[in-house]
């Protein structure tokens, strides 16, 4: 009926789409092209699409290249995890307080904190530069956590007060009613009731989080050990020669995780982050 | 929130003697709810004023001084009057509005054209969806990273499939040539935003009341004529969201050009952020950097004005969105 399309029309939105998931995933499906060739095939001119020489040595060279690889994905994971983790503290007290209450101000600060979001954290590096070194935090790991989680939290405390709006309100009184406290109440009515919003709100922040290292990194960190990744992934370009096929691995090894997290929950995400946005 | 207000509210001890009302009004303070709300936030607040706000402050004070990695002191507007004196830096403004404008009409454009291709009723468009986020999910520094490889002029894809099909002559290296580094980085900055402006508007679209569509359809509305009259007025909302978004985060983007180009060559991908952040910590000049890290803050500000304002408007015309 009204959702048939006709053959020639298939035809057309297909050819559309391809197009359109092309130009989304070319860097994607080259990175991994690239990251199966020598090195020698990749510097080739004329450019050759083909390559007779496919493997995944690459993947097994990069460590040796750069022997502090795994330590920068470990590092990007223990940045992420731990910006999540800071952030969620802040947010879900917040949340909370903006989805139940009503308050003289509430949606004054509540827009005060979404204003954040209008902010990277470029234009403040100056004093936040000061900041950290006056604390003498520079070069460490709270010089990429601490200002991470900031920019953050507003996003985390809006998209969990839209999901702690949805849980019914009756719980909370019965449980005012036997006498319970209002923090116990938060403790074990509340939050046991939000943990899918939770998940949903904390993954999106550990990824935004992962995916947001670079500026902070470069900006207040110089020491190897503390590096995340993207930033370490520069150590593949050398003063000689970039070995393209070994970063290309490391770049492909480093998007994996976030991109396993994501297909198992894309559809809350999803549903989840458009929901906070669209409605309301 | 009325009633359910004033349940949540057992004021204790009103009765009774002076010292106990005393006590009494203390714990209803303590227990009433716009005090507890605010210990709720309080967390959240003093955290966001050390690390956004306060600095905002501190960065306004830098501005006037000739602050840099030695010392500092007060020179009152020396550092807005070079500003606005200085041809490159109004070179500068233009061309961030320039690199704006570009990347938030293609953004909303195909992040269009995407959704109405992904709304269609067609086998597979659930993998569909799923294949148009790994942009806004991979860290952006290593999508660019890819770019940077993509853009190559010997052995990148971009530059070898241009000289297969005989649109190039020979390598052609995207990045060392002014225009074609700016538009380059245009590019990726679209690919990085798409797919969440895709997204929303998928979004947007799948809300729009199906009976809309048969009802124009029973009309003998052809798809177009639906499209224009039913899908876009009905999404309007989410596409004026979308933009001011898409403003503010384009204005924003700073990783993608500082991977690709570091702002050059010869500045021609150098926007308001990547100057200031230059001035700032690559050569130490914090008041300067300052001054127009201050001109950054004022321009969003305006943005967001905008866009509380088009919210205001969207939620008077279009109710609850």
């Amino acid at each position: 009926m009204m959702d048939r399309y006709s053959l020639p029309h298939k035809v057309f939105l297909y050819i559309c789409v391809a197009i359109f998931l092309g130009f989304i995933l070319l860097p994607f499906f080259e990175m991994f092209m690239t990251s199966l060739r020598p090195l020698e095939h990749l510097f080739r001119s004329p450019y050759q699409f083909w390559s007779d020489d496919f493997s995944f040595r690459a993947y097994a060279q990069m460590w040796e290249t750069v022997p502090m690889l795994p330590r920068y994905i470990a590092n990007s994971m223990f940045i992420s995890l731990s910006v999540t983790a800071l952030a969620l503290l802040f947010i879900i007290p917040a949340a909370y307080a903006y989805a139940r209450f009503d308050f003289k101000g509430k949606s004054i600060s509540l827009g005060i904190f979404l204003a954040v979001n209008m902010f990277s954290g470029a234009v403040l590096l100056i004093p936040l530069y000061k900041l950290l070194r006056n604390y003498g935090l520079l070069n460490t790991y709270f010089a990429m956590i601490v200002p991470g989680a900031a920019f953050l939290v507003p996003m985390g405390i809006w998209l969990l007060k839209s999901y702690l709006e949805k849980i019914p309100r009756e719980l909370e009184e019965a449980a005012f009613m036997d006498g319970a406290s209002r923090l116990y109440t938060l403790r074990r009515v509340v939050l046991p009731l939000a943990v899918p919003g939770l998940i949903v709100v904390g993954v999106a922040v550990f990824l935004s989080a992962y995916a947001q290292q670079f500026l902070f990194a470069i900006t207040f960190n110089s020491v190897k050990d503390y590096m995340p990744l993207p930033a370490g992934i520069l150590e593949f370009i050398g003063y000689q020669s970039v070995k393209w096929n070994e970063m290309m691995a490391a770049s492909i090894v480093g998007i994996l995780p976030v991109l396993v997290i994501f297909l198992f929950l894309q559809r809350y995400l999803v549903a989840g982050l458009t929901a906070g946005a669209i409605k309301e | 929130m009325t009633t359910a207000s004033g349940e949540l509210l057992p004021y204790e001890g009103a009765s009774g003697g002076s010292t106990k009302q005393k006590q009494g009004m203390l714990k209803g303070l303590l227990r009433s709810q716009a005090f507890f709300a605010w210990m709720l936030i309080a967390p959240a607040a003093l955290y966001l004023m050390m690390i956004v706000a306060w600095p905002l402050v501190e960065t306004i004070r830098l501005s006037f001084t000739n602050a840099n990695i030695g010392g500092e002191s007060y020179i009152g507007t020396a550092n807005y009057e070079k500003l606005l004196s200085s041809r490159k830096f109004s070179q500068t403004v233009s061309r961030t509005f320039y690199w704006m404008f570009l990347s938030v009409s293609f953004k909303i454009i195909f992040g269009l054209i995407g959704a109405t291709l992904l709304n269609a009723a067609i086998p597979g468009r659930a993998i569909f969806r799923m294949l148009v986020m790994p942009p806004w999910i991979v860290p952006i520094a290593i999508g660019c990273f890819g770019w940077l490889w993509l853009y190559n002029g010997h052995f990148g894809i971009i530059s070898g499939m241009l000289q297969y099909v005989g649109i190039l002559d020979g390598p052609f290296e995207f990045l060392a040539y002014k225009n074609s580094a700016f538009y380059s980085a245009v590019i990726t900055d679209v690919w990085v935003g798409l797919p969440m402006v895709t997204i929303f508007m998928l979004a947007a679209m799948q809300g729009v009341p199906r009976d809309l569509y048969e009802a124009a359809y029973v009309d003998g509305a052809s798809r177009w004529y639906r499209f224009r009259r039913i899908t876009i007025p009905q999404i309007l909302p989410v596409i004026i969201t979308m933009s001011i978004l898409s403003i503010i985060w384009t204005f924003n983007s700073f990783e993608i050009i500082w991977i690709l180009t570091e702002g050059g060559p010869r500045s021609a991908t150098t926007t308001l952020i990547i100057d200031t952040y230059k001035m700032a910590i690559a050569n130490f000049k914090f008041g300067q950097g300052a001054a127009r890290a201050v001109i950054v803050v004022s321009l969003l500000s305006v943005f967001s004005l905008v866009y509380l304002f088009a919210l205001h408007q969207i939620k008077k015309r279009f109710g609850a969105v």
